[in-house]
């Protein structure tokens, strides 16, 4: 156990050896080792300078997690008295460039640095991408070692706790969090003082404070970071939780498929432990609070708050009606809260900072700031956190970078399975949960994708569709039965049989599954329908009427025609057609026969003259 | 989300079963401890044969029909074995947008199996999978849960596989040398 006193010396003694500037001629070199650098090579460039530091005391070499570029990893940041210098899309050959010249030579390595629209940055700070954000929920990722407690403390970590076991009863607790404004982060937008409200009034000798690191939405990695970055935000949060409604006990319900996250949160119990910030008698006081680990098994509608519980009391998880709301009877029949893991990221913050501070940031009904995943057709893939309130058009064009290769904004996509689609006319939308639904979409965890022209909107209608037929429980009949209809419906219209009137039958079929059906996924599993329909109708009835896919992704509505003015007769994609769908005679211009064509576009990759078009 | 029990011949042997009955032993008393306990033994025997789930079952004095409809709900818990080398391409939607489809595709058409099955000699199976969460790099793939390849083209996957059937090789040579 530590006394206060003692984290403070940590946190002194950190501040000074790691993160105040060092002495001219001292380097830290920092490497982002979350699962995206690692995917990306990090972990050579790691092991490169680690070797080439060997024995040398004045440069350290340390990981920390993601800042958030993942277009730009593996990303290295070499410190140097108060001084920044972001390296990316390293390998381990620039690696010991670097140490040579800069470490060693004490010049920075220009060849290796990131331009950002023509202009080269020194350091990640100097970017559009990074100066247009607000990083709360996101303040430690990529700056801390996450699996170092001690710099954790050194950042304020553990200061809330301390402050809410010495000086703040649990109704002071709830009443900051409901003067914030904070509103739940894992899609629904819940305000998170008053479900923790609900719970602290309920009397019952066990409670339960879960946390949902579930992230079902494919396409968005914002918990998964937070995880991976700064595990401790979210120990410290559920502790704090656990003493505002009086609970014992914690859950983090992680999917199985975040190995590294697990294995940093599993560390982070432990030192938490070692230093009595968890379990029993929490800085020697009799608040105890302890946390467990249950890991998912591949189904999304685990990530429901209802289905989340069911599955960690071991069983199917399938959800269960409402009412009892689970701050009445939620896990194991005991009162019990459930937040997103991005929801518990800020309290610590708020907690210390005040509900002041955080409920002057964002609109008027959504405060803070909220994470995102930056995916698809655009420059900066990546995590970008920003207030409420913020354009879509300055979070694509100008924290995004835009869409490579100078093609069109077509639409951006939010909420995942249960969302739906912002379309170019919508671009100057200010980004809140109440915004969003006005025009059909809707805030969700945080995945935001990108689409450009070349994607089709009924497309990605059926790809959404094909994920709730497969994610669906089959606990009842409009979920089950009617995704699979309405998908079936996607499918015939992408294979250019539909029919007019399959439109309002997709119609009827969405308002009847999001009347009837018994949890969250599958009264939203119409939206992407619903809200391709409403801006991109022009596209479905390409796909019906002229039966055509505007955007060329549809294959069966795909013709391949050779032009004769620029076959030269090689006769190369005759010879690799698997159909034998093309004829002609050497030097002579060749055809496709269509009725024999199987749209493969085998033979469009392989004509080096450029003959063959698609349309 | 139908699934298909083995009809391979389960082999187990007594260490493995030493390792699993420890686990239980350690968890049974645990509210909630079915699905941690499977968990482990999926880790144990590379996947969950109907012994094994009967045997779990015996141990929790459960219902074996308890086990098997966990089995049977979470699309991780594997009924049948994997290849040595289990390739799971993201279908996920970041992946999805960026071609993802065309590579599962060619690994497909290359090892020529279809999604959810293993090639005759035990060594590859693939599966679609949903985002692992490193979709900045999309789109991506991965071999045995932690080998992850981010920023594909269809025309690179030859070249991955081909690695590890070069491993292969390697390992074959050592085994014939040793
Ligand atoms: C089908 C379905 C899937 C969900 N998946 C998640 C998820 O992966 N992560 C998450 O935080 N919330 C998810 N939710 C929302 C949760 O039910 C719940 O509202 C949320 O975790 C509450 O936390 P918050 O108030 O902090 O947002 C999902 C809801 C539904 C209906
Ligand atoms: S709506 Fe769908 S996922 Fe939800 S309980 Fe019904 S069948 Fe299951
Ligand atoms: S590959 Fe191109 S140039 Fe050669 S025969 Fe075919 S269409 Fe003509
Ligand atoms: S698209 Fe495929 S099937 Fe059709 S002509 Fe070209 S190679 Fe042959
Ligand atoms: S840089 Fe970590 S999420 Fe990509
Ligand atoms: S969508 Fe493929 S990794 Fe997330």
């Amino acid at each position: 156990m530590k006394t206060w006193a003692e984290l403070q010396a940590i946190k002194a003694d950190v501040n000074a050896k790691v993160f105040a500037a060092s002495a001219p001629g001292e380097y830290r070199v920092l490497i982002g080792l979350a699962t995206c650098g690692i995917a990306a090579g990090a972990m050579p460039v790691y092991d490169a300078f680690k070797e080439a530091a060997a024995g040398n005391d004045k440069c350290k070499v340390g990981q920390v997690g993601c800042i958030g570029m993942c277009q730009y990893e593996p990303i290295v940041e070499v410190i140097e008295g108060g001084k920044r210098t972001t390296y990316v899309k390293m390998d381990a050959e620039k690696a010991a460039r670097v140490y040579k010249e800069h470490i060693l030579g004490g010049q920075v390595v220009t060849d290796y640095l990131l331009v950002e629209n023509g202009i080269t940055c020194n350091s990640l700070e100097d970017t559009t991408f990074y100066k247009l954000q607000k990083r709360i929920a996101l303040r430690n990722c990529g700056i801390i070692d996450p699996e170092n407690i001690d710099e954790y403390i050194a950042r304020d970590g553990y200061a809330a706790l301390h402050k809410v076991i010495t000086e703040m009863s649990s109704e002071d607790i709830v009443n900051v969090m409901l003067d914030s404004g904070l509103r739940g982060r894992g899609g629904a937008g819940f305000p998170t003082g008053r479900k923790w409200s609900f719970a602290a009034a309920q009397q019952a000798p066990q409670k339960f404070v879960c946390c949902n690191a579930d992230e079902g939405d494919p396409g968005a990695f914002m918990d998964r970071s937070v995880l991976e970055g700064d595990p401790h935000a979210v120990l410290e949060a559920m502790t704090i939780a656990g003493k505002a409604i009086g609970a014992t006990q914690g859950y983090i319900y992680v999917r199985a498929e975040y190995p590294v996250a697990v294995k940093r949160l599993n560390i982070a119990i432990k030192q938490a432990k070692e230093y009595g910030l968890l379990g029993d008698n929490i800085m020697g006081t009799d608040f105890c609070f302890d946390i467990g680990i249950r890991l998912g098994a591949g189904a999304f509608v685990c990530g429901e708050e209802t289905a989340l519980m069911t599955s960690i009391e071991g069983k199917r998880g399938e959800p269960r009606p409402r009412p009892p709301f689970p701050a009445v009877k939620g896990l194991f029949q005991s009162p019990t809260i459930l937040n997103n893991v991005e929801t518990y990221a800020n309290v610590a913050q708020i907690i210390l900072n005040g509900a002041a501070w955080f409920s002057a940031m964002g609109t008027e009904k959504s405060k803070g700031t909220k994470v995102f995943a930056l995916g698809g057709k655009i420059n900066n893939t990546g995590l970008v956190e920003v207030p409420m309130g913020t354009t879509l058009r300055t979070v694509v064009e100008q924290i995004g970078g835009g869409i490579p290769n100078g093609k069109k904004f077509k639409a951006a996509q939010t909420g995942g399975p249960s969302g739906g689609c912002i379309p170019a006319e919508h671009f100057d939308v200010e980004i809140d949960y109440d915004n969003l639904i006005a025009i059909g979409s809707m805030m969700g965890s945080g995945g935001l994708i990108v689409m450009d022209e070349d994607n089709c909107m009924v497309d990605i209608a059926k790809f959404f569709l094909d994920f709730t037929v497969d994610e669906s429980c089959g606990k009842c009949t409009p979920c089950r039965i009617g995704t699979r209809r309405l998908y079936e419906l996607l499918e015939k219209i992408t294979g250019g049989e539909g029919e007019m009137a399959d439109i309002d039958e997709l119609q009827a079929l969405a308002a009847h599954i999001k009347d009837n059906s018994l949890c969250g996924l599958g009264q939203t599993a119409p939206n992407p329908v619903l809200s391709t329909l409403r801006y991109f109708r022009h596209e479905y009835e390409a796909h019906i009427v002229d039966k055509k896919c505007p955007s060329h992704v549809c294959r069966s509505l795909l013709t391949f025609t050779i032009d004769p003015e620029k076959c030269v007769g090689c006769t190369k994609c005759a010879r690799n057609c698997p159909a034998n769908a093309i004829s002609g005679t050497v030097k002579e211009p060749h055809v496709i026969d269509h009725d024999k064509c199987v749209q493969c576009s085998v033979c469009m990759q392989n004509c080096a003259f450029g003959a063959i078009s698609k349309d | 989300m139908k699934k298909k029990m083995s009809s391979v011949p389960f082999n187990g042997t007594p260490e493995q079963e030493a390792k699993l009955d420890a686990y239980i032993a350690e968890h049974r008393a645990e509210e909630g401890c079915l699905m941690p306990i499977m968990q482990e033994a999926q880790l144990i025997y590379g996947y969950l044969p109907k012994e094994v789930q009967i045997h779990i079952a015996e141990k929790l004095e459960i219902p074996a029909e308890e086990v098997f409809g966990v089995a049977t709900f979470y699309s991780m818990f594997n009924l049948s074995p994997k290849g040595k080398y289990q390739i799971s391409v993201c279908l996920g939607t970041a992946c999805y947008v960026k071609g993802s489809r065309e590579v599962l595709d060619k690994i497909c058409e290359i090892l020529d199996i279809q999604p959810g099955e293993c090639t005759e000699d035990g060594m590859f199976s693939i599966e679609a999978c949903r985002c692992v969460g490193a979709c900045g790099l999309a789109p991506v793939m991965m071999v045995n849960g932690s080998d992850v390849y981010g920023r594909l083209k269809a025309s690179e996957v030859e070249a991955i596989i081909e690695k590890y059937k070069e491993f292969e090789r390697e390992e074959k040579e050592y085994e014939n040398m040793g």
